[in-house]
């Protein structure tokens, strides 16, 4: 009898299984053993090179460049949006004249494509007619391109980050915050406790599990996210923009050297799959679902 | 005391208001000029006249019409499988007991973090080998199976009471009838969640779309987009601006219109 629920179990799972192996599972441990071998070229097949492509990322310049962007992009985007979600949802979650269009104002970026108002924002840093300039010679001051030179470059490709993401991660604290039971808050005015210790001392450690996941997904975006910088900055200029996942598709598919971005993929895997064993360690440690 | 609280709130309030107007402003923006002629895409007069030119340009200087059709088959055949799918695994994770089941379903959560959009080089390879390179269907193959959905409707399975199991075998119901007939109409709310999500997620795709299309009819509208405002044929800023709103508008009306589904959607599948 347990046997027919075995063989229905296996047969319910297996059309999702071919896709996964096929399309996840496979593909990832091929780009494994593709590292370890040179890239093909016309009647030259691969040959085994050990750890020859690992040996080149180690003396490649511009992958340190991409490596330092990403971290840079990653510090500057984790932080502003967990922060600017979390001041939205304190913002929103008050009821006000105006409330509804504000959230809807804060939530908008999420739905649309990012490669579409990647173009705006392109627009919007343009120089010369770009608002950014017209406001700035509002004040007096010298036109710049702020997508187009290098000093600036990457900072104006994660703003678009922040603006895209925080008023996704908004509604996770939108959330989180109505789960804050209201009995607290009135122990805490009858304690004589002001607004500002009852946020850090209750509200902030009670929303934590929110804040881990957010930052999670944040982590995982700032390595995910490089649409923009196709339409932006392609990577420059003079590779100020240049983001690891971007790198990855360049060795693959403009300059077809397959092997080395294997390589760099797995790169890219190993620095993702240190992001997610540390939530699951920090979420088994701090945070209770449910 | 309630005074400087009241001030506070104000203040934060206005600042909130910034915020929201800075949030705003990119589209905002791209209005005004998409629905101006481009001698007003930098000077804000409020006699501006209004025109559709840039839409009717951008329309006549793209196959746009193909793009939007690759795009809506793309999104509904992807959705299609995927609830198929992940519906069937999700059922068996949730309400069967089989060897191997805890192994296959840590299978199913590397896919959370090992995305399809990072293996574009060996998926390029792998459509390559079936020869599927630039047609509809290799841009959907490596989502049909979503681990995250298969995720999300086995927690929504499992609040399901086990009482309605043994009520439907009573009245004689085969497995996939209990799946279909209990199951599939209990989990409604969880697979709109997730159809939602999946649309405007793949409806946005860009990059592995990018790398496996390269014709006119295949392309998805990201693609298409990018290959309109990036020919540097001197397009100008107005008529880029109109394609932009364009391609966007379905997924922003939606939006529009269903805004709480929208918010609720992306809530539920955030936090399962």
């Amino acid at each position: 009898m347990p046997k027919r629920e075995w063989i229905h179990a296996w047969l319910l799972l297996l059309p999702a299984f071919v896709f996964l192996i096929a399309f996840t599972h496979l593909p990832a441990v091929q780009t494994l053993i593709d590292s370890f071998w040179s890239t093909p070229k016309g009647r030259r097949p691969a040959v085994f090179v050990g750890g020859d492509n690992y040996a080149r990322m180690l003396a490649d310049p511009i992958l340190a460049k991409a490596l330092w962007n990403s971290a840079v992009y990653a510090a500057l985007t984790i932080p502003a949006s967990v922060v600017l979600a979390l001041a939205m949802a304190l913002l929103v979650q008050a009821r006000f004249a105006g409330v509804a269009l504000m959230r809807m104002a804060f939530f908008t970026p999420t739905v649309l494509p990012l490669i579409a108002v990647a173009n705006i924002w392109l627009f919007f840093y343009a120089p010369g007619f770009g608002l950014i300039d017209q406001i700035r010679g509002l004040f007096g001051l010298p036109s710049v391109n702020l997508a187009g030179q290098p000093e600036t470059a990457l900072y104006a490709v994660a703003a678009v980050t922040v603006w895209k993401e925080a008023g996704f991660f908004m509604v996770f604290y939108l959330a989180a915050l109505q789960a804050v039971p209201p009995a607290l808050r009135e122990a805490a005015a009858i304690e004589g406790c002001g607004r500002w210790t009852f946020f850090r001392r209750v509200t902030l450690p009670l929303i934590m599990p929110t804040t881990l996941f957010v930052t999670v997904n944040a982590t995982i975006n700032a390595f995910r996210l490089v649409d923009h910088v196709f339409v932006m900055t392609r990577g420059g200029p003079d590779n100020a923009t240049m983001l690891l996942l971007y790198y990855v598709f360049e060795n693959g598919f403009r300059y077809w050297d397959t092997a080395y971005a294997a390589a760099l993929t797995i790169l890219l895997v190993a620095i993702l799959t240190v992001v997610g064993l540390g939530q699951f360690f920090a979420a088994d440690r701090r945070v209770h679902y449910r | 005391m309630t005074g400087a609280g009241g001030l506070d709130r104000a203040l934060m309030r206005a600042g909130g208001w910034v915020l929201a107007l800075v949030w705003m402003a990119p589209l905002i923006y791209a209005l005004w000029s998409a629905f101006h002629p481009s001698a007003y895409e930098a000077r804000f007069v409020l006699t501006a006249p209004l025109t559709l030119d840039n839409f009717a340009t951008a329309w006549g200087k793209a196959p746009f019409a193909r793009y939007f059709l690759n795009t809506i088959l793309l999104v509904t055949m992807v959705l299609a499988v995927q609830l198929v799918l992940c519906t069937m695994a999700a059922f068996a994770f949730a309400r069967l007991e089989f060897p191997g089941k805890g192994v296959l379903f840590a299978l199913v959560l590397v896919q959370l973090l090992i995305l399809p959009d990072i293996l574009l080089v060996e998926n390029y390879a792998t459509m390559f080998r079936l020869g599927l390179v630039d047609t509809i269907l290799a841009i959907g193959l490596p989502y049909f199976a979503s681990g995250f959905a298969i995720f999300l409707l086995r927690q929504t399975f499992r609040t399901i009471p086990r009482e309605l199991d043994e009520a439907a075998r009573v009245e004689g119901c085969s497995l996939l009838g209990l799946m279909w007939r209990v199951y599939v109409p209990l989990g409604r709310p969880a697979m709109l969640a997730f159809g939602l999500v999946s649309v405007s997620h793949h409806w946005n795709n860009f990059l592995w779309p990018l790398v496996i299309t390269n014709s006119v009819e295949t392309r998805p509208l990201t693609v298409g987009l990018s290959v309109f405002a990036t020919t540097d044929s001197g397009i100008e800023w107005a008529v880029i601006n109109a394609a932009t709103l364009m391609t966007s508008a379905p997924l922003l009306l939606g939006f529009l219109l269903f805004q709480r589904q929208f918010v609720q959607s992306f809530l539920r599948a955030g936090i399962k």
